[in-house]
């Protein structure tokens, strides 16, 4: 791909933008007083705003990038990640975690588990916590520069350090608040920024039923496009069950309805939805009782539709890429040019024709495989009358067998947006990014801050002290995100990582929630020996297992013994089951085993059974958490219904 | 927080919205997206989409000065 050129009215976009998310930082400063305005926001924010925001936080690279690429590679049945690893976990929380979340009075989640326990447990939750926001962040940074990188030719390392270096301002000027504030206007310029593109992609693939059919036939032979290496059935694509119930071989995905429904309906999206902080602090922040319940619901709304906006770009994609009249294909992986300039030698030194050779030598020249056909087509055609060396290249780059998921977003805003929507497009790209950076590190200088720092360093400084840590620690977080960019610059699928990560972390800690908050049993030795077990054992589980097609190293299966999966997916899927059930089982076991250390009076508020159940009656029905959570899980099973 | 949200989310869009819908009705040639040989206004058409969104906004905004919400 050829870097795209900007135009003034693009740039206009973007530094309105900029200028406006700076402003908020600016106008929110003269509120930031003390450490709880700067990293709770003082529990003051209404929750139209709260609930934006929440759903906001979780709208980084992983939303756009990953599932536009999931879309892609897996079809409709991404959505599993929404309708079944989302909407139920976040009415699970509004009706039955918020309460104790919001009423223990907790600054944190991790503060949460030192009020249930004890500090080692919240200590060992913080820390993971701490880890993983960072990865996070880092992830999404590195998505950023790298898309400006490749759509715009600007500078990695300059694309990196500037656009953290705007959310680093706006952080350390407005906190938590400047966080949810740019959050709900990302959100809006997500929708205003994308829906145009979908619908413009939609029109040209003509319309959802031409979709469908096209998708019918790639799932057929998805090796004519290099999708896949083996056919499925037509709907593979286009059904969300269907293909899951003919077990991992049967589904791109490579993954059975046990592992959707236990491993990510469960494990992953309770582990995520009612444990991460990251999220679970926007409803924190709200002003009281009800409007921190309602946050998630309120979430949920928009969570519930997000699929036609970041999944279908990725099935549209595999439909214009089958397509040939389009002149369109999801983009290969970057080839330096001078691999390029040295396959285009290889096609036009090539006398007398010899494919196979050739084949071999262009594949070489590349770094990738390439696919044969479309090679010997090239050849012949080259042989036929002489191309110019830029239509030679162009057939390389379009014989290249091999995907940039990542980049199906890009590519079709690239394709469809004139100058101006082009610059609304990129604008919402770069928001979501870098609202995932805040939102993480808002997240992580609280809990470094109140959880870490204070909890076991330096505990009796004045308020003072900790307002200017969370501020300095916010610098510090940005700097570590860089490095994880770095980092994460190395792997080709940003979201499987970044649920790699969620597995070993968030797997384990929602036992110990679910057995804290409803068991008084529960004992903090029993926790705080399931959790670590819990996280050992994903460790162990991951380096005794690999995903099919995967060679043993990073992606796991580097301790010898082997068990193998179908895919990675299936792998963190399972991964995440084996987790929890470790850290549950162990959790039960030792607590059984040991003395209970709080009485019944000093759980009041924490566990379920000892804390008086929120009565409603002053709230209106439609504002009542579990009635409205209902409806939306109705709605859900509809969705699921329909895209059976 | 004294600041309501809306202010900022208005006057963004409207602003983004007054320059996408001038640019669109000024610059066509630049501004039309064709698909099988049809051309759409489309920066001019989705300029007034997010104007629109974005006046509503800061109505909200105002009404929400005068009597500040409850929710």
């Amino acid at each position: 791909m050829q870097p795209i050129q900007l135009h003034w009215i693009d740039y206009s976009i973007l530094l309105a933008y900029v200028a406006f998310v700076l402003g908020i930082g600016w106008a929110l400063a003269r509120y930031m007083k003390t450490s709880s305005d700067f990293l709770t926001s003082a529990r003051s924010i209404p929750t139209w705003v709260t609930g934006l925001a929440f759903i906001s936080a979780n709208l980084g690279a992983l939303e756009l990038v990953g599932m536009a690429a999931s879309g892609a590679k897996y079809g409709i049945a991404t959505a599993h990640f929404y309708w079944v690893g989302a909407i139920p976990a976040m009415i699970f929380l509004a009706v039955f975690m918020m309460p104790f979340y919001y009423g223990s009075k907790a600054r944190s989640v991790p503060e949460y588990l030192q009020m249930r326990f004890n500090k080692p447990v919240m200590g060992l939750n913080a820390i993971g916590f701490a880890v993983m926001t960072l990865f996070a962040s880092g992830i999404s940074m590195n998505a950023l520069a790298k898309l400006l990188n490749q759509l715009l030719g600007w500078n990695y390392h300059v694309a990196l350090f500037v656009s953290s270096g705007v959310v680093l301002v706006y952080v350390l000027k407005g906190g938590l608040t400047s966080a949810i504030y740019t959050e709900v206007l990302q959100f809006f310029m997500i929708v205003l920024g994308f829906a145009p593109v979908v619908y413009l992609a939609l029109k040209d693939v003509g319309g959802w039923t031409a979709m469908t059919d096209k998708l019918h036939a790639v799932a057929q032979n998805p090796m004519a496009l290099d999708l896949n290496t083996k056919a499925f059935a037509p709907d593979a694509w286009t059904s969300a069950w269907k293909p899951l119930l003919g077990g991992p071989a049967n589904n791109p995905m490579g993954v059975d309805v046990f592992a959707i429904v236990f491993g990510l309906g469960f494990v992953l999206s309770f582990g995520y939805w009612c444990t991460n902080f990251l999220v679970v602090q926007r409803a924190m922040a709200a002003k009281n009782m009800t409007a921190a319940r309602n946050t998630p619901i309120v979430a949920a709304i928009p969570k519930m539709l997000f699929p036609a906006l970041v999944i279908l770009p990725g099935m549209l994609a595999v439909a214009l890429t089958a397509m040939p009249d389009k002149n369109y294909r999801i983009p290969p992986p970057i080839i330096a040019p001078e691999n390029y300039a040295r396959a285009v030698e290889v096609i036009k030194n090539t006398n007398p024709p010899n494919p196979a050779a050739e084949i071999k030598d262009v594949g070489d020249a590349l770094g990738q495989k390439v696919n044969a056909d479309k090679i010997t087509a090239l050849i012949t055609a080259n042989a036929a009358t002489k191309l110019s060396d830029d239509q030679i290249k162009e057939g390389i780059y379009n014989a290249v067998a091999a995907y940039d998921y990542d980049s199906v977003i890009f590519s079709l805003v690239k394709k469809y947006c004139p100058a101006g929507l082009l610059g609304l497009a990129l604008t919402a790209l770069l928001a979501s990014f870098m609202s995932g950076m805040a939102g993480n590190v808002t997240a992580f200088n609280t809990v470094w801050t109140y959880n870490l720092y204070q909890a076991f360093f330096v505990p009796d400084k004045s308020d003072g002290h900790y307002f200017w840590m969370g501020k300095f620690i916010t610098v510090v977080g940005i700097g570590l995100s860089i490095l994880c960019a770095y980092f994460a610059r190395q792997y080709n699928n940003a979201m499987d990582i970044i649920q790699l990560v969620f597995g070993f972390v968030n797997a384990p800690v929602f036992a110990t929630f679910l057995l804290g908050m409803f068991w008084k049993r529960t004992t903090s030795i029993g926790a705080f020996c399931g959790l670590l077990g819990g996280i050992m054992s994903s460790t162990l589980f991951h380096a005794f297992t690999f995903a099919h097609g995967n060679l043993p190293g990073v992606k796991g299966g580097y301790l010898g013994m082997k068990i193998e999966f179908p895919s990675e997916m299936a792998q963190n899927f399972w991964l995440a089951a084996f987790a929890f059930t470790v850290c549950f089982g162990l959790t039960l076991v030792i607590s059984l085993a040991t003395r209970r250390t709080r009485t019944d009076e000093q759980l009041k508020g924490l566990v379920y059974s000892l804390t008086p159940k929120i009565v409603d009656h002053n709230v209106p029905v439609w504002q009542r958490p579990a009635v409205v959570g209902t409806v939306l899980l109705a709605a859900c099973v509809v969705l699921n219904f329909i895209f059976w | 927080m004294g600041l309501d949200i809306r202010w900022p989310i208005g006057l963004m869009f409207t602003f983004i919205g007054v320059l996408l819908t001038g640019y669109g009705a000024v610059n066509r040639a630049a501004s039309i997206t064709s698909i099988d040989g049809q051309e759409i206004d489309i920066n001019l058409w989705w300029g007034v989409v997010l104007l629109v969104f974005g006046v509503l906004m800061l109505l909200g905004a105002i009404r929400g000065r005068k009597n500040p919400p409850s929710v």
